[in-house]
């Protein structure tokens, strides 16, 4: 008589990783479930009824709200701008988060000053920095076209003018953004062990071939992550599109409108929330492919 | 040609800590300055006074908004960092089944916007009478789905080997994730714990939902107060972000290397 | 422990003998509001000893948001203060609960006319303690120094001034004779007096259809674009300096002529202007021209929340919030207007240097019978931004505007 001792063993060993899976994951689950997971279907299930501040009054209205979102062109300028922002954003503070993030690495002295001045502008508050960027573009005063006009440039308007505007927002929130996503790639860079330099070093490689071999491959997770995260940040954009232009929100001629903008504007300014609901359904299902494709396409198993 | 290259390294960081900084600068400088000099197009405050900061610590209930902010950011934080590394851990590093639809479950609560969460977030809160409490100001915030996903990206890049030889040695899996994986992911702690202190530090449309009384308000909430129909106090708003954000910076500024690097020494890597 | 509970058992039997009962009011947050208010409520339980009031206050930007998430939860005001433009939309989404039918009558009889905007669909919904109206408010230094003695009675005489006050280094102004605010309150301007002025129409009476779309509609909107493309009176507020109310900041700061800006704006300017400054009547189209103005409030209006004892209760407040005893004290300490008739005949108030061109404007004031106050004030700004920054025909983008409001009215009214 032989026991298929081994596979009995490896068999009990799965089923206690996944015991012991399910122990670390019932608290957290159960908060999923019943904080995030199920108001979030709750919120999105008001896209088939009229908005009613009683709720036994609210009529049913099936997918109504889904048809007029065909006839909206407010929403299409919202979905483009948001889309537009995105494309424009996430690559630019990844490229220059991971610059800086590599610069600061490389430095010994007054490291932990310059890194504290990367962070401030993802601290301060954004009605302030809008109103400090609002003092520096403007037009007429402001400190960015007097340095322009040394170089022969006209003073440009920046937020004020529809085709600038997009850009200019982003450029802000890119700025802001940057603090975190610089201590994000330094903590990343932490996470890579000293040994591998060395031992490369050692081997002759040289600084490129160092980043392109050791350091990129090896802060891929954050990447990843990072990737993923700006890009919900970007696809849900509110905060700064409104304080940046706060008595014409969304504007100049709805050059700036957000998505998320604007089911807030349908939400609590039109008392809509049925068709915000429906919109948040498609800012819900964008979000969720990008992201989706985004984990297929960026990830890649690391091996130490 | 070395020395160039730090030399050319230091010029970039400077220009850019230019940059990065002057609007926070001026944050402050417009903090030092009576309302009436406020459209004066001067960066520098010609009459440099306190009365922002002596209006808004004593004429207003900041301290008292400061403390709300400090109790709900501090125990999220703390929350977070255990729980989200907790999830995250088992996310990277253990089999079991519906793993990959976990995953995506959880990352799929972070593409709702909060605007439109907090109408059943605010019906559960009367429902539980958590409404204007401590516990109804943090409740939505305790486990996040953010702080699951990094710490998960994070845990995956340890070897596997390291928490093998835990196993090994008699260590229970909570043994393994709490005794050797924790500490080696600090650098990722530190920094999802400064996010997460700051989100909460800045949070704006729960806690103005959830709170109904003046003592109850949070920084963000207390801060909008100074802008109105009529125009918006920016000396005030100015002073009080900057008492807002002054000892989060200093507290980065003089623990960041506690907490990023000296880890990075005491950890055993692979 | 037991003499707590003993105590406890006493005041509850108190308050249930007492037939004490307690309702919430809400406002936005703004500090002479909050404590006129806090002092009403004073007076208020001193004279009902059986109603305790809870005040609650909350940002202003963002007190739509609060209101429309609490409500439906079943916490939330009893009495709450809205804007009027706010009110249809409310309505409809049952916010607010009709006042019984006498009010009507006492609004009718007692109240500026400006107040019928707090009827919808026959049924009234609130009353307020205040209105506002629109001005031009100009810089008396300024407008001396270029030799002007008194403010414009006309838009010929506002045009002319405010060019000879624009002044420009290179292709950058230093001084505005007026700050075009098209997102402040010009497009208030454009939609309530202009047209009218211009002997148009904005809106059909029941306010659902769009009328403003012909040739004195256009005309009244060319106009108004013009005084940027053809009058050179200066530029857009917000080109010209920086900030969120970048009219009136630049205002303030001494290097605009004139600004048009409503009675709520009084005390900013008030504290921010360190130059000698006027408030003169809107101009006329030419002398002896009609005078028309724009004028709105805030209400107090009944939530569906305020039933049984606590609806008594609420009305009684609320008749207390916009008597006349109430108004006299708001205007002293808030420095807002009086709604009701008997206070704004009086010559204290009308012969007021500051106040009494708002007053005056009070007695031909129209209110604008908005359904959707944000999207409707998105579309006439956007009109008039496409013709300023995108250089538009005037009637291809007044056409368009004319069709969007449209678009709005009916999706409110279906």
């Amino acid at each position: 008589m032989k026991p298929p001792e081994p596979a009995q063993r490896r068999v009990s060993l799965a089923t206690r990783e996944a015991l012991w899976a399910f122990a670390f994951l019932a608290i957290p689950l159960a908060f999923f479930l019943f904080i995030r997971i199920w108001p979030a279907f709750q919120a999105l299930w008001l896209s088939l009824f009229d908005w009613h501040a009683d709720p036994s009054k609210r009529p049913f209205v099936g997918l109504e709200h889904y048809e007029q979102m065909l006839q909206d062109r407010l929403l299409l300028k919202a979905l483009q701008n948001t889309l537009a922002y995105t494309l424009l954003g996430v690559p630019l503070q990844l490229l220059l988060g991971l610059g800086i993030a590599l610069l600061l690495n490389a430095v010994t002295r007054f490291r932990d000053v310059f890194r504290a001045i990367y962070f401030a502008p993802y601290v301060t508050p954004a009605a302030a920095i809008a109103w400090v960027f609002s003092w520096m573009l403007s037009p007429n005063f402001g400190i960015v076209n007097e340095i322009l006009s040394v170089f022969g440039i006209p003073p440009q308007p920046f937020l004020t003018k529809p085709s600038q505007a997009l850009a200019t927002v982003t450029m802000i929130v890119v700025w802001q953004n940057l603090g975190f996503q610089v201590v994000l790639f330094l903590a990343g860079l932490q996470n890579i062990p000293r040994d591998y330099y060395e031992a490369a070093r050692i081997d002759g490689a040289s600084n490129w071939q160092l980043f392109r071999h050791i350091t990129f491959p090896l802060l891929n997770p954050v990447m990843v992550f990072s990737a993923v995260i700006g890009t919900i940040g970007f696809l849900q954009l509110f905060t700064q599109v409104v304080n940046l232009n706060f008595t014409d929100q969304g504007g100049p001629l709805g050059s700036t409108l957000t998505l998320a903008l604007y089911i807030y504007q349908v939400a609590f300014a039109r008392f809509e929330l049925g068709y915000a609901a429906a919109i948040t359904v498609l800012l819900f299902v964008i979000i969720l492919s990008i992201t989706l494709v985004q984990l297929r396409l960026l990830s890649r198993r690391v091996e130490y | 040609m070395k020395r160039l290259s730090t030399f050319l390294i230091y010029a970039l960081l400077i220009l850019g800590s230019l940059v990065m900084f002057f609007p926070f600068v001026w944050m402050f400088l417009t903090s030092l300055k009576p309302f009436a000099e406020i459209f004066e197009l001067k960066v520098w405050p010609q009459a440099p006074t306190l009365d922002n900061y002596r209006e808004v610590l004593f004429k207003t209930q900041f301290p008292r908004w400061f403390l709300n902010s400090l109790i709900v950011a501090g125990i999220t934080t703390l929350s977070v960092l255990f729980f989200d590394s907790l999830v995250g851990y088992a996310l990277a590093k253990l089999r079991f089944p519906g793993k990959g639809l976990i995953f995506v479950l959880i990352l799929s609560t972070l593409m709702v916007p909060t605007e439109m969460l907090v109408i059943p977030w605010y019906v559960m809160s009367t429902e539980y009478g958590w409404s204007n409490t401590y516990w109804g100001l943090l409740f939505p915030g305790v486990i996040s789905a953010f702080g699951v996903f990094l710490m998960r990206q994070f845990f995956e890049t340890l070897p596997t080997d390291l928490l093998d030889a835990g196993r090994i040695d008699g260590l229970s899996e909570f043994g393994v994730f709490w005794r050797i994986a924790f500490p080696l992911v600090r650098p990722a702690l530190a920094a999802l714990g400064i996010f997460t202190f700051l989100g909460n530090w800045n949070a704006f449309l729960w806690p103005l939902i959830v709170v109904q009384t003046a003592d109850m308000r949070t920084i963000p909430v207390g801060v909008a107060l100074f802008s109105s129909e009529a125009g918006t106090a920016w000396n005030l708003i100015m002073a009080a972000s900057s008492l807002a954000v002054l000892p989060v910076l200093l507290v980065f500024l003089f623990f960041q290397r506690q907490i990023i690097e000296g880890v990075v020494l005491t950890g055993v890597k692979g | 422990m037991r003499i707590v509970l003993v105590t406890l058992f006493a005041l509850w039997g108190a308050a249930l003998a007492q037939g004490q009962v307690t309702i919430t009011y809400w406002q936005y947050d703004f500090r002479s509001k909050v404590e006129a208010v806090n002092e009403l409520i004073k007076k208020f339980e001193a004279a009902n000893p059986g109603i305790k009031v809870q005040h609650q206050t909350f940002p202003f930007d963002a007190y739509q948001q609060k209101v429309a998430s609490s409500i439906p939860a079943g916490q939330g005001p009893d009495v709450v203060n809205l804007f009027y433009g706010w009110l249809p939309t409310w309505v409809k989404a049952g916010y607010l609960q009709p006042m019984p039918a006498e009010y009507i009558k006492v609004l009718d009889s007692e109240f500026s006319s400006l107040a019928q905007a707090a009827k919808v669909g026959g049924k009234l919904y609130g009353m307020p303690t205040a209105v506002r109206s629109l001005a031009l408010f100009y810089n008396r230094d300024l407008l001396n120094a270029a030799g002007f003695k008194t403010p414009p009675k006309t838009w010929d005489e506002f045009l002319s001034m405010a060019a000879k006050l624009t002044v420009k280094d290179g292709n950058k102004f230093t001084q505005l004779g007026y700050a075009m605010a098209p997102d402040g309150q010009d497009h208030h301007l454009v939609r309530e007096v202009l047209i009218r002025q211009f002997g148009g129409r904005p809106y059909s009476d029941d306010g659902r259809k769009v009328l403003y779309d012909n040739a004195a509609g256009l005309k009244a909107f060319t106009f108004y674009t013009d005084w940027l493309k053809k009058y050179n009176v200066g530029t857009l507020g917000n080109q010209f300096f920086p900030g969120n109310n970048a009219y009136r900041d630049a205002f303030i700061a001494g290097k605009v002529g004139m600004i048009i800006d409503g009675s709520f704006a009084i005390g900013t300017i008030r504290n921010g202007a360190k130059f000698n400054w006027g408030v003169a009547e809107l101009p006329l189209e030419k002398a002896g021209g009609r005078k028309i103005n724009y004028g709105s409030f805030w209400m107090h209006g009944l939530t569906p929340l305020a039933t049984g004892p606590k609806l008594a209760a609420s009305l009684k407040f609320l008749e207390f919030l916009v008597s006349e005893e109430t108004q006299r004290y708001w205007l002293e300490k808030v420095g807002e207007l009086p709604a009701r008739k008997s206070l704004i005949k009086d010559p204290k108030l009308t012969l007021d240097k500051v106040y009494g061109p708002f007053v005056i404007s009070l007695s031909y004031a129209k209110a604008t019978p908005f359904v959707d106050e944000i999207g409707q004030r998105k579309v006439m700004t956007d009109a008039i931004n496409r013709v300023l920054l995108e250089n538009k025909d005037p009637a291809e983008s007044w056409r368009i505007a004319a069709a969007e409001e449209q678009k709005l009215l009916d999706n409110f009214w279906k």
